[in-house]
């Protein structure tokens, strides 16, 4: 029996960003990695053309991790009092795609740790690894806008991708990305049309369009990813709808966000009915990232080498044609 | 699809005969269209019409009820590709499958473990539905044996997975009435098949490796008279099961394409315990009606489970938590008190970091008709007569001795109305419930703690 064409063509594209650059480019990074292409629901591709496969970030951290589970911290224990080491361990041991450097330490709370330390770090993780740097901020506007221009300008060329611009607060860091040549995460609280704005206003100071990555706040498993999920496929839909506002890659803070649940985080004597801590932990964050996956997300940051590894694999097999 | 007005209009005897109580027999078409008049309401209208109005309203994806009495699970009706248009109605079924190849010593530790997979979560209980008995050692006797302690031995709704009528047969004498779905229908055996799902009354399961083929199969069986059906597309991996899934759903709803107007099953064959999951996760998220595990692991069922329920709550309704006084940990007359709002989500951020803080407080959840703290505030849902209403029909006085209250720092523009409302000392809190550990153990510390 013949089965009714249900092919849909979309007339939208998600804006093809481009995360690293080569010596011939300008910077100094032997990877390069490309996002989005998409003109179809994510891996939907007998209608169009799926993208470029989405990439595992895995979080290096400039601070020793004070409150990891133990499940989480196994893996990094020789190497999280060094991000060099610990970023070098992501990319050859684990497989990260990329790395996202994660500055806490220039947090008030967290050490005020002064920006010279935080360029040195941010130096010595571009010469540790070969892959394109994620550069987050500790998320206290006040040092952000102080610490991240040093950064920026130290990674000059690199055409990594700074977080976060929000509403609030985007001039500085749209400015830093569009003279050192990077990359900006623009961030919405799970909201589009915070999104839609906030990606606005940052072309409207003359920052490409094509050098943008999107952030709705992420919601785990069980925590609220529901609302992160719908926003996000509202967003692809926008963008295949051809809402050029919305036609960007996505972005999905995953690995931090899982390990806060407490089904991730609870040893096995606290939670006797929920079986084995070293595998709950880490299958908490695969699930929380391949749920957002069907929802378009195109970069995912993790943390846990057992859950990158899985949702690597599922990449391959939503990109491998058996049929 | 759905039918239009007009297309109603057409098959309405146009007389605007008024005896319908609507003024033209165009109105009442549009109300029809809109599903808020019923087609008897229209004494005239012709039967031919009358079946194609009937044929054509009828869900695009038929309802099917597995089980009877204990767990029942209901598949299908869905109306929407994506959840924001609308909603999922129907959680998919998570089904736990068992070989009747088991020793019997196996077979009764592995129900009970099956039986124990259910879980607490934000006040709801979870569970899987179903358990899945295999035919794996291909004997009918064994097969209807396994079933008999099956029978016993659960209260889960059940399904038989066999290619044989005849262990289905056997195996269905332990199972009167209890509306197993009945699962190993090819276009080999449908026929006997079909005999027996309709002679017992159960839903069939029928699968094929095609959707043509599973097309015209479900044809063949709703002709012998079986229309419950719940159908396996045997995709080639990971990537060919979601587009299955994704063009059954798209059929359906899109083309009103009867043939696969049905839910699915899927089996998870992959032998990693993580791929198991993971796939299975990926299709609660799209269009998946059952999914049958091999494994039973409570860390691989319990974060299924958690996708399944987030992915079917209405995204229309913000989910809320009763608004009452919380105890988290051993509280005293010392311990802090605070609060938040009803929304579910804002809710359990606040529990979930003052339980990882290890410091016993009491959470004041204001009912702001389940909205975040924000959202409440701007929409006069918060305000100090609210809290102070709440603070009162909690007892939070005579709860707590040291009449310090800290509130969202999100609302700390409150503070002085509040104050002078309750007369108590408004304390503000992080403005990111993430930053209550560190507030609970050293502002608390010390200017909550001591007067």
């Amino acid at each position: 029996m013949e089965i009714p064409n249900i092919v849909e063509r979309w007339s939208g594209e998600v804006t093809e960003v481009t995360l690293g650059a080569t010596k011939e480019e300008g910077g100094t990074r032997k990877k390069i990695i490309k996002l989005g292409g998409a003109n179809c629901i994510p891996y939907i591709d007998f209608e169009g053309c799926p993208g470029h496969r989405p990439v595992i970030a895995m979080d290096v951290l400039d601070i020793v991790p004070e409150e990891w589970p133990e499940v989480l911290l196994e893996p990094f224990k020789e190497v999280v009092s060094s991000p060099r080491e610990w970023a070098k361990k992501c990319v050859e041991e684990y497989g990260a795609d990329l790395i996202c450097l994660k500055l806490d330490s220039v947090h008030p709370d967290k050490g005020n740790k002064s920006a010279e330390e935080a360029v040195k770090t941010v130096q010595s993780v571009l010469q540790a690894v070969e892959v394109p740097l994620i550069i987050w901020g500790c998320d206290d506007p006040r040092r952000d806008n102080e610490v991240m221009p040093r950064v920026s300008q130290a990674a000059t060329g690199e055409r990594c991708l700074l977080a976060s611009a929000t509403q609030d607060n985007y001039k500085t860091l749209a400015a830093l990305c569009l003279a050192d040549g990077h990359n900006l995460v623009t961030q919405a609280p799970v909201d589009v049309n915070i999104q839609k704005q906030v990606n606005i206003l940052v072309t409207d100071t003359g920052f490409p369009v094509d050098r943008i990555v999107m952030f709705q706040t992420t919601g785990a498993l069980g925590y609220g990813i529901e609302y992160v999920y719908s926003i996000q496929e509202r967003e692809r839909l926008a963008a295949l709808s051809g809402d050029k506002w919305l036609a960007l890659p996505i972005l999905c803070n995953v690995g931090y966000e899982s390990w806060r649940a407490k089904e991730a985080k609870a040893r096995d004597e606290e939670a006797p009915g929920w079986g084995l801590a070293r595998e709950r932990g880490p299958l908490w964050e695969t699930i929380t990232a391949v749920t957002l996956l069907q929802s378009g997300a195109d970069i995912l940051r993790m943390l846990h080498p057992k859950a990158v590894k899985a949702v690597k694999k599922q990449i391959e097999a939503l990109y491998t044609n058996n049929a | 699809m759905a039918l239009t007005g007009l297309d109603i209009y057409k098959l309405l005897p146009k007389t605007n005969c008024k005896k319908c109580g609507r003024p033209t027999c165009l109105a009442f078409a549009m109300q029809l269209a809109q599903k808020k008049a019923s087609v008897e309401e229209c004494p005239d209208i012709s039967e031919a019409s009358k079946q194609a109005l009937g044929a054509a309203s009828a869900p695009p994806i038929k309802l099917v009820t597995i089980g009877s009495n204990g767990r029942v699970l209901q598949i299908g009706e869905e109306n929407v590709l994506f959840r924001h248009e609308e909603k999922f109605y129907h959680p998919p079924g998570i089904a736990v499958a068992i070989s009747d190849n088991l020793t019997d010593k196996e077979f009764d530790s592995r129900l009970q473990k099956i039986n124990g997979l259910h879980f607490q979560r934000v006040g709801t209980e979870i569970s899987i539905d179903l358990v899945a008995l295999t035919n794996q050692s291909g004997d009918k006797v064994k097969f209807a044996q396994a079933a008999q302690k099956l029978a016993s031995g659960t209260k889960l709704a059940t399904i038989l997975i066999s290619e044989s009528p005849e262990a289905i047969g056997a195996a269905l004498e332990h199972f009167a009435k209890r509306r197993p779905l009945l699962y190993g229908t090819n276009s080999k055996n449908y026929e006997p098949m079909a005999k027996l799902a309709k002679e017992k009354n159960c839903p069939l399961g029928v699968y094929a490796t095609s959707l043509e083929e599973l097309a015209e199969l479900t044809e063949k069986i709703k002709a012998l008279g079986v229309n419950e059906l719940v159908i396996d597309y045997k995709g080639k991996g990971p990537k060919d099961v979601l587009h299955g899934l994704t063009k059954i759903r798209r059929c359906a709803l899109k083309k009103n394409f009867r043939p696969l107007g049905f839910p699915t099953i899927t089996f998870l064959e992959d032998e990693d315990h993580f791929q198991e999951i993971v796939q299975a996760a990926t299709y609660v998220a799209k269009y998946a009606g059952i999914v049958v595990l091999k494994s039973y692991e409570p860390w691989q069922v319990m974060p299924l489970l958690t996708v399944r329920q987030n992915i079917y709550t209405d995204p229309q309704k913000p989910v809320q938590v009763q608004p009452k006084l919380y105890e988290v940990g051993q509280v005293t007359e010392d311990s802090p008190a605070l609060f938040t709002t009803n929304f579910s989500l804002t809710y359990y951020s606040v529990e979930g970091e003052v339980e990882s803080s290890r410091i016993p407080t009491y959470i004041l959840a204001v009912n702001t008709e389940g909205t975040s703290v924000l959202t409440a505030y701007s929409g006069d849902k918060l305000n100090e007569k609210v809290v102070a209403k709440a603070m009162s029909a909690a007892q939070l006085e005579e709860k707590v001795k040291h009449k310090k209250l800290v509130i969202p720092g999100l609302v700390a523009v409150m503070s002085a109305k509040l104050r002078e409302e309750t007369g108590w000392d408004i304390l503000v809190g992080p403005k990111e419930a993430a930053g209550l550990p560190s507030y609970l153990k050293t502002t608390w510390d010390k200017h909550g703690k001591k007067d």
